[in-house]
């Protein structure tokens, strides 16, 4: 792991608050470098979800600034944030969110939908993705022919088959059950060990001990940022 | 820190754009289906309308083809004074002598002749047939053809012999002619030597018993006046003959001659049908209206169901173009689907209805065209509201709603 200088996540001063009244973040400064494994922990409601949102650029900050791989989201259209998510960012959620009745192979394929690489080499990559999460032996399952844990799996390997510099994964275990769960970490644990970025929420703590460095969330704040050692 | 610029979204190809839209309608077979029938049952409609009436069109096209537009028919009007005018006894022979004119014949009308079944029938039941006489060269120049029998000749043409248009031979309940089969006309016996077939140019023939010029001068004190003279002209001069025809057939009074075109009272006929066409088409397209609010219901509540979807697809990447226009093709595949099958249903129904009326199967291709290319308008307009909302929904609002 080569670090770098240039933090792939500046956070300085990102606050956002919703119509309505309500404060997700408030006034939080995170920076993540390159190559880190971070945990993102907190009670529901203290702002963890927002604060995936605000760094995967699906959610502008109301104040503060976002710097995301060097571009400062502030100043990017739609079109470049698009552009920044389709290229350096994958997603994995809580709920998996796999197209039902859509083989494994195209779910992972459609990852690069959004890239300009055409189908044939889009599932090529997509096999080679699912290789490496431990799921080739199922490129032609449908959603609903595979465990919670597979899918999640699947899920990852959308996320990964574009190569993202950053992976953020929301809740990836909070559906699974401890022996799925604990699988998967160890899968994160594996592409964390590749090189690549990731951010993880959870609010099991028994999650957040296996990773490196945990970030504490309450009521929008963050409370504490543990480094392991 | 980067410069903003040099992040470009990918643009979607045209077969993802096209596999997107399969997509979303392969997931929800039944509803697809179903409003797709929509705009199939109002394009099938408007196409089954379309399509017969250019059917029976055709069929009337080649109908008047056979028949030929080249018959003119000249015959006495009234006076100035309002009384029932003569046509001269030359005039045909006067016809006869125009240039682009083939052939003429007549028919001189026995207006006290009338035909009885036998000499029992009471005299006011005389069926509405009229008695007159004809020259030999009738058949050919009215375009009439014989049924059963034979048609008058030089021979027959002096002597009691008779020939029934279609509808008198059925009125007198003559089946087969022959020398045994007589009718009571004028106060003597005629027999029946020929039944015409149904004459579509000359209908006045289809209700009239015709004798022989000669005959009918010799039996019934015929005072030998045409009433009605048939022509065939050249069909390049058809104007021409027409222009000239009342004052060549009576020099005197050209007045007093109606001259008309039978082939357009069968044009002027099928013009009343374009009409009620318009009529139906018109319910067709209230058809294809409904058809396209189901299809709009459908793609709003496809986009309100899928949220997750969208949501999704922007974190993946999608920019709200590329959102948009995956509603767009699902709706304009759905209007698609529908159009398509809608064109064929129709064009099936067309097709059977013409075989069984015996008509050739026609169907212009502007409106094969002009139909798909509705349902596509159709599609867009249903789909349009929907996929912009789609591309209006915020990712995190799209992901918070499962």
């Amino acid at each position: 792991m080569r670090p770098t200088p240039e933090p792939i996540v500046t956070l300085r001063g990102v606050g956002r608050q919703y119509p309505g009244g309500v404060v997700a973040l408030r006034d939080v400064d995170l920076d993540i470098a390159r190559g880190e494994l971070v945990a993102v922990v907190g009670p529901s409601g203290s702002g963890k979800s927002t604060l995936l949102h605000v760094i995967g650029t699906l959610d502008r900050p109301s104040t503060g600034s976002v710097v995301i791989d060097g571009f400062d989201v502030a100043r990017l259209s739609d079109n470049e944030l698009s552009a920044l998510r389709a290229g350096r960012i994958g997603f994995v959620f809580q709920l998996f969110h796999l197209a039902p009745g859509v083989p494994t192979i195209d779910n992972v394929a459609d990852g690069l939908l959004y890239t300009g690489i055409a189908l044939r080499e889009r599932r090529r990559r997509a096999a080679l993705a699912l290789e490496r999460v431990g799921m080739g032996h199922r490129l032609t399952h449908r959603p609903h022919e595979l465990s919670g844990g597979e899918k999640q799996r699947t899920a990852i390997a959308r996320a990964v088959v574009g190569e993202p510099a950053l992976l953020l994964a929301d809740e990836p275990t909070g559906a699974l059950d401890s022996q799925s769960g604990e699988s998967l970490m160890r899968l994160i644990g594996d592409l964390h060990e590749d090189g690549t970025t990731i951010v993880v929420i959870t609010h099991d703590r028994d999650v957040a001990a296996h990773l490196s460095r945990e970030v504490s969330m309450l009521d929008g704040r963050v409370v504490g940022d543990r480094t392991a050692l | 820190m980067r410069p903003p610029g040099s992040l470009r979204a990918a643009a979607l190809r045209p077969s993802d754009v096209l596999r997107l839209g399969g997509h979303g309608l392969r997931a929800r077979r039944l509803r697809v289906v179903l409003s797709a029938l929509g705009i199939a049952i109002g394009i099938a409609a408007m196409t089954a309308v379309v399509g017969i009436s250019t059917s029976s069109r055709a069929r009337l096209d080649r109908q008047l083809d056979a028949l030929g537009t080249n018959l003119l028919t000249a015959g006495p009007g009234t006076t100035l004074f309002g009384d029932p005018a003569k046509l001269p006894e030359d005039a045909v022979a006067m016809v006869q002598r125009i240039g682009a004119v083939e052939s003429v014949s007549a028919i001189g009308s026995v207006s006290d002749a009338k035909v009885y079944r036998s000499d029992r029938i009471p005299v006011v039941q005389s069926g509405g047939i009229g008695t007159y006489a004809a020259l030999t060269n009738l058949p050919e120049t009215a375009g009439a053809t014989i049924a059963a029998g034979t048609w008058l000749n030089d021979a027959t043409a002096e002597y009691p012999a008779v020939v029934l248009g279609a509808r008198a031979a059925d009125r007198l309940g003559v089946g087969e002619p022959g020398p045994e089969l007589q009718v009571w006309l004028g106060g003597r016996w005629f027999t029946v030597i020929g039944i015409l077939d149904p004459v579509p140019l000359a209908p006045q023939l289809d209700v009239a018993a015709l004798i022989g010029w000669p005959a009918a001068q010799r039996y019934l004190g015929f005072d030998g006046l045409p009433t009605t003279i048939y022509t065939r002209t050249d069909p390049n001069q058809v104007a021409a003959v027409r222009a000239v025809l009342a004052r060549t057939a009576n020099p005197a009074q050209p007045n007093e001659v109606d001259v008309s075109r039978p082939s357009d009272a069968l044009a002027a006929r099928a013009a009343v049908n374009v009409a009620f066409t318009g009529l139906l088409l018109g319910v067709g397209a209230v058809a294809l209206l409904v058809g396209g609010i189901g299809v709009a219901n459908t793609m709003v509540i496809s986009v309100l169901e899928r949220r997750a979807e969208i949501g999704l697809r922007r974190a993946l990447g999608a920019t709200r173009g590329q959102i948009r226009i995956q509603f767009l093709a699902e709706s304009l595949l759905l209007s698609g689907l529908g159009g398509g099958a809608g064109l064929l249903l129709g064009s099936g129904v067309t097709a059977v209805y013409a075989t069984l009326q015996g008509w050739p199967t026609a169907m212009p291709a502007w409106f094969v065209g002009g139909a798909f290319a509705a349902a596509l308008l159709i599609g867009a307009l249903a789909g349009l509201y929907p996929a912009v909302r789609a591309a209006r929904l915020a990712p995190t609002e799209a992901l918070a709603t499962t």
